[in-house]
């Protein structure tokens, strides 16, 4: 196939599952019908899906007689939490 | 009293002022110097040792070195002199210096207890004993949790085990800012013993469900990686889960007597600390009950 901008010579290549035909002269790259649509789908399935946050880290375990710890509520502010923390 | 002022005022170089601590230990600071009665019928003979062990070159940097040696009697309290510096801020907890902490109790614990004076055994077992001692006489089903917590452990002032040098009672207001940065202080409870005590109070907090918990994977992170081998190098929890069920039980017992002393009804926090001691039971039982045949 011949690049329909310079009449260089076309090679075709697959990422991903599209195919891209690029000219190897002046680089340019020809898209067949359908394949600018699959790119974009996949541009937004990219910024749709961030990666879940990771796990709080338990690396060191737990005791088996130790709380359920269901996250986020630690009573940092309660004025006996704060008191223990400090004082023996 | 006027004593204790007239002492920080000859080693200090400003006016004294009373700083606010438990009610059993009077601090008295005069500028770059503070005076500790410390609490009333405590032996002479205990400080004077840690008070050897502290002065030593070998725990520069990591606690407090005394202005002096010496012990003072001043109306019949235990008196000693010390550098002032300044706390961990109560008002600010999320910036607690906890890798700090950590990375010095790691450098207390590496220190031979053969190379400093001898101190007496640590504080920290008979601490829980006395503190549980209060709620004798309280018959809330509260106070029955603590107690059969209690009763569920080993006998804590006899238990076998690796022993080394340890604080005896750590926690966040046992750590002051001096030029040099964040150093230990108190030695009421300086001695040898088991030194996973050393982390058993952030033990129970989280434990208790009242530490966040990647705060105390930071902790113990730092302290690992600092050298600390209380907690060995598998499960830390082999070493920690003695320590820590003691502590919750001293925890929970000085909650239940500043609630009672106050009058009131026990807070969330308080509550908390009473579940894990029911937790502890049920924990305890299961693992030491035999099956029947």
């Amino acid at each position: 196939m011949q690049c329909p901008k310079c009449r260089g010579n076309m090679r075709t290549y697959e990422r991903n599952g599209v195919h891209i035909d690029q000219c190897d002269s002046c680089r340019g790259i020809f898209l067949d019908y359908g394949e600018l649509e699959t790119l974009t789908r996949f541009e937004n399935q990219y910024h749709a899906a961030p990666p879940p946050p990771p796990p709080p880290p338990m690396h060191h375990g737990a005791p088996g007689w130790g709380a359920p710890h269901h996250g986020g509520h630690y009573g940092h502010h309660r004025r006996s939490w704060v008191g223990m923390l400090f004082s023996s | 009293m006027a004593g204790i002022r007239d002492l920080a005022a000859r080693y200090g170089t400003a006016p004294a002022e009373v700083v606010p601590t438990r009610p059993d230990v009077l601090i008295v600071r005069a500028g770059d110097v503070v005076v500790k009665a410390h609490a009333p019928g405590a032996p002479r003979e205990p400080l004077e040792r840690r008070m050897r062990t502290v002065a030593h070159p070998a725990l520069r940097g990591i606690m407090l070195e005394p202005l002096t040696e010496e012990v003072v009697t001043i109306g019949g309290r235990l008196v000693t002199v010390w550098p002032a510096g300044t706390p961990v801020d109560p008002a600010d907890p999320d910036a607690a210096p906890w890798e700090e902490a950590a990375r010095l109790l790691a450098r207390l614990h590496a220190v031979p207890a053969g190379r400093v004076p001898p101190p007496p055994a640590a504080g920290g077992p008979g601490k829980v004993v006395a503190m549980a001692a209060r709620l004798r006489g309280n018959p809330s089903a509260a106070a029955r949790a603590v107690r059969g917590a209690l009763a569920c452990l080993p006998d804590l002032e006899d238990v076998p085990g690796p022993a080394g040098l340890t604080h005896g009672d750590w926690h966040m207001g046992q750590l002051v800012r001096t030029g040099d940065g964040w150093i230990l202080i108190d030695v009421d409870d300086l001695g040898v013993g088991d030194q996973a005590w050393d982390l058993a109070r952030p033990a129970a907090w989280f434990a208790a469900g009242l530490l966040d918990p990647a705060v105390w994977h930071r902790f113990l992170d730092a302290y690992r990686a600092a050298g600390g081998s209380a907690t060995g190098v598998g499960d830390p929890w082999e070493r920690l889960n003695l320590p820590a069920q003691a502590t919750t039980v001293q925890l929970a017992a000085a909650a239940l007597s500043t609630a009672e002393r106050e009058g009131r009804a026990l807070d969330e926090v308080e509550e908390a600390l009473v579940e894990t001691c029911q937790r502890i039971v049920q924990f305890r039982t299961a693992c030491h009950s035999v099956p029947t045949q």
